[in-house]
């Protein structure tokens, strides 16, 4: 047992283990006052709302992910849990106790082989079973984008529908972290966003992950389930204790509006719903926050209301602006809504850069350059 | 510092992970090296050469001239089953040449024969239980054939006509049937590996008595694929068969541009996988050993690889001239030498199942079936272009259905400049 530990205390100090540590010394979080070098870019709004009725329970968003495994392994014996050091937990958490409760066929280490992986995931859903495989991180995500993006993506369509790979979902923790430099911040949905034959889900944080996350796993088409590890802990809300589900394909307007419309996804709609109380308390302006987190497909009908209603919309989001999701809802914001808009359709998002370490603060969209964005679309 | 020292700390700093790195230092330190057997130490400064490691030699029941080399080495085959096979062989065989020289007169846009290889099909196929799951590469075709997979139904498929189980979406030869337990061909290479793999853990879970037997070529298994999916399925125990076809080329790729290492076969016990090299031209010795596979792997949920040593006769596909990059000779010498058509014909020969009348009678049947097929598949209608947008997901959603919308208006009005039937 004390080698157990040892090695756990070992695992927790390396590279990809830091995360974990520093996410629970992130005072921040609870928003008190830093300095400015390490002041979360954003504070964290806690969704209020009640999909289901019935008891609830404080859970963090890893807690949440936790949760909704937990219900799906329990209703659907095929369902299995693996990928890169899932057993012991996750090093984000996501997976502990699961392993105990459902047994090492169920819930297991794969080798360290992110290709295997998502290839291993589609067999098995390919033969009826439900595959939750998980990718450590995002940006590891790419040495499977073959067997993504030509193996699970086509599956139905190029048989004719005789095979699928519809009972498997991916999850993998996505977005920035305050210190995650190239490898642990990026957030790669615009590349699975050009890809037929895929969803792709983001949420903002425990409630959205849970509701979200269970009807990934029951959907009939392969689904990416992107989670923003700054949310993990981050993240705290009244989550129902019961199972339910949240629509894919549905959008939230989480702070209705009517002068400037602002889409964001994970942790990006907490920065906007900051950008729109400081637009109307400094500057008077009505923002309508809309929370998009379902990239594919996507609620065209939520978007082109809000975008008809104010005249003016800006996007927001981590990846970078070239080719980044916000440019397809610009491009169809601006082709469904022409004769709607005010002004041209903003985009607020990373730089075309990777994602540096020090420079972190200056890279992402914060609230600053969102609050500018909007003043500039008012005075257009 | 000692030579040991250093591979550790090279691996120390290669590893991604700190398990593997606390788990080495343990293992150095506490000796808990039961999990590693290899774990063990010499005195003496020596490199593992591949020279110095002798080649796997091919297991082979007959001889070139078809004759059983060791009579405890036959197989019990019945002799229905036995004539079966080679039945199924020779209308492989016309079946290649028919849509071959088709593909050369412009009616369909692709093929692939799989000339030479025909006793790795049906030496494979005939061994497994026709609920096994397959995947396959592409060169594959016997096997499906084996299963009742119809001549008509690849030529259906070929032509991407309205029988088509896949609705004309894929390119010639991508087959597959989920009523033959073949999972649809896909064209990048080695993909369907680490697929066969989590098949075949669903299978050991569901405890359905089925494994999981999955083809892929001497090139394919240069892949990052197939080095997933070894070392996924013996990691994880997954009854497996990993059957390479090592026919000597990947297009003009000749292997000794492939790998430096005794073929495939080598690399099992690497991965820790049992593994046999075959002679992939015996049709006795695939099913020995594809047998002995299957039971393997089924009772002890473990993969297995087997490579059999073949040679690809015929050009790469329809796009590709092989004497390009080979001679003639080379090819002329595999067909006069060693055919596994001659060889199984030898052999049912020897045991009077077969003689050159039933050839003549099977090939002029075979080439009447599929003539007649291959007219009916010519002129079944296509698939409505609508089928496009269907099976993109399990249920269409609003842009797919204005996209569609778009294109049916736009096809009213341009019906004249498209293939509409």
């Amino acid at each position: 047992m004390p080698l157990v530990i040892t090695c756990l205390k070992m695992h927790i100090r390396t590279f990809r283990g830091l995360f974990l540590n520093n996410l629970a010394k992130w005072r921040f979080l609870k928003g008190e006052k830093q300095g400015k070098r390490c002041a979360a870019h954003f504070n964290y709004q806690a969704d209020d709302s009640r999909p289901v009725e019935g008891e609830t329970t404080k859970l963090t968003m890893y807690q949440a992910i936790t949760d909704a495994m937990d219900i799906c392994m329990k209703e659907d014996p095929t369902a299995l849990i693996f990928g890169e050091d899932v057993a012991f937990g996750g090093v984000f958490r996501c997976s502990v106790g699961l392993q105990e409760k459902y047994g090492k066929d169920r819930v297991f280490n794969t080798p360290l082989c992110e290709q295997g992986i998502a290839g291993f995931a589609i067999g098995v859903a390919a033969v009826g079973s439900t595959a939750i495989a998980e990718i450590q991180f995002a940006d590891y995500i790419f040495p499977a984008f073959d067997q993504i993006v030509n193996e699970a993506a086509k599956f139905r369509y190029r048989s004719g529908g005789e095979f699928s790979c519809g009972k498997l979902t991916i999850r993998a923790p996505c977005s920035a972290v305050g210190h995650g430099g190239l490898y642990h911040s990026q957030s790669p949905e615009a590349y699975f966003a050009h890809t037929p034959g895929l969803k792709v889900v983001i949420p903002r944080g425990s409630v959205k992950a849970k509701g979200l996350l269970i009807s990934c796993i029951e959907d009939d088409d392969p689904c990416l389930f992107l989670e923003p590890k700054v949310l993990y802990r981050g993240a705290v809300e009244e989550v129902p204790v019961a199972k339910y589900k949240l629509p894919i394909g549905k959008a939230e307007i989480v702070i209705p509006g009517d002068q400037v419309t602002l889409i964001g996804w994970g942790t990006q709609v907490h920065v906007l719903c900051e950008v729109a109380m400081m637009a109307k308390e400094k500057h008077n302006i009505s923002c309508e926050v809309i929370d998009l987190y379902s990239i594919v497909p996507w609620d065209r009908e939520t978007v082109f209301n809000s975008a008809k209603k104010t005249g003016r919309t800006i996007i927001a989001h981590e990846a970078p602006y070239t080719g980044g999701f916000g440019a397809e809802l610009a491009a169809s914001i601006q082709n469904a809504c022409f004769l709607y808009l005010e002004a041209p359709v903003g985009r607020v998002a990373g730089f075309d850069t990777p994602f540096p370490h020090i420079f972190e603060p200056f890279y992402i969209p914060d609230k600053w350059r969102c609050l500018q964005a909007v003043l500039d679309i008012v005075n257009y | 510092m000692s030579v040991r020292y250093v591979t550790v700390l090279s691996k120390l700093f290669r590893n991604r992970t700190s398990k593997a790195i606390t788990r080495r230092l343990f293992s150095v330190n506490l000796a808990a090296a039961e999990d590693n057997k290899n774990e063990n130490f010499t005195t003496s400064l020596e490199f593992l050469s591949p020279d110095t490691v002798k080649t796997i030699p091919s297991y082979r029941v007959l001889d070139l001239s078809g004759q059983v080399l060791n009579k405890n080495e036959e197989p019990k085959i019945d002799d229905a089953k036995l004539v079966k096979m080679y039945e199924t062989m020779v209308t492989l065989n016309v079946m290649d040449k028919i849509l071959y020289d088709s593909q050369r007169q412009g009616r369909i846009s692709f093929y692939m024969t799989s000339y030479g290889e025909e006793a790795s099909h049906l030496g494979s196929a005939a061994a497994l239980d026709n609920e096994d799951l397959v995947y396959a590469q592409y060169r594959e075709t016997g096997v499906l054939l084996w299963r009742g997979f119809t001549p008509e139904e690849c030529m259906n498929q070929c032509y991407g006509n309205n029988l088509d189980k896949g609705k004309g979406k894929q390119m010639p030869c991508h087959f597959g049937s989920k009523v033959h337990n073949f999972i649809t061909i896909s064209s990048p290479l080695t993909t369907q590996m680490p697929q066969a793999v989590g098949s075949a853990y669903a299978f050991k879970r569901a405890q359905n008595g089925k494994c999981v037997i999955v083809y892929f070529g001497d090139g394919a298994a240069s892949e990052g694929d197939a080095h997933a999916a070894f070392n996924f399925s013996a990691t994880l125990e997954c009854p497996v068969i990993f059957f390479c076809r090592n026919n000597g080329y990947a297009i003009s790729t000749p292997v000794k541009e492939q790998y430096r290492g005794d073929g495939i076969v080598s690399r099992g016990q690497g991965y820790g996988i049992t593994s046999i090299r075959v002679d992939g031209n015996d049709i006795l010795a695939v099913y020995n050993a594809t047998l002995a596979a299957r039971n393997y792997c089924l009772s002890n949920n473990k993969p297995v690889i087997v490579e059999a040593m073949t040679y690809r006769v015929g050009h790469h596909s329809t796009s590709d001239d092989s004497s390009a990059y080979r001679s003639a000779e080379e090819v002329k010498k595999w067909v006069q030498t060693d055919n596994p058509m001659v060889r199984t014909f030898k052999y049912l020969h020897g045991k009077n199942l077969w003689d050159e009348k039933k050839q003549s009678e099977c090939e002029k049947e075979a080439k009447s079936i599929i003539l007649k097929g291959f007219g009916r598949a010519e002129k079944v209608k296509k698939p409505n272009w609508t089928e496009m947008f269907t099976d993109v997901l399990a249920s269409e959603n609003d842009i797919l259905m204005e996209q569609k919308e778009y294109m049916r208006k736009h096809l009213e009005k341009y019906s004249d400049c498209y293939p509409l039937q």
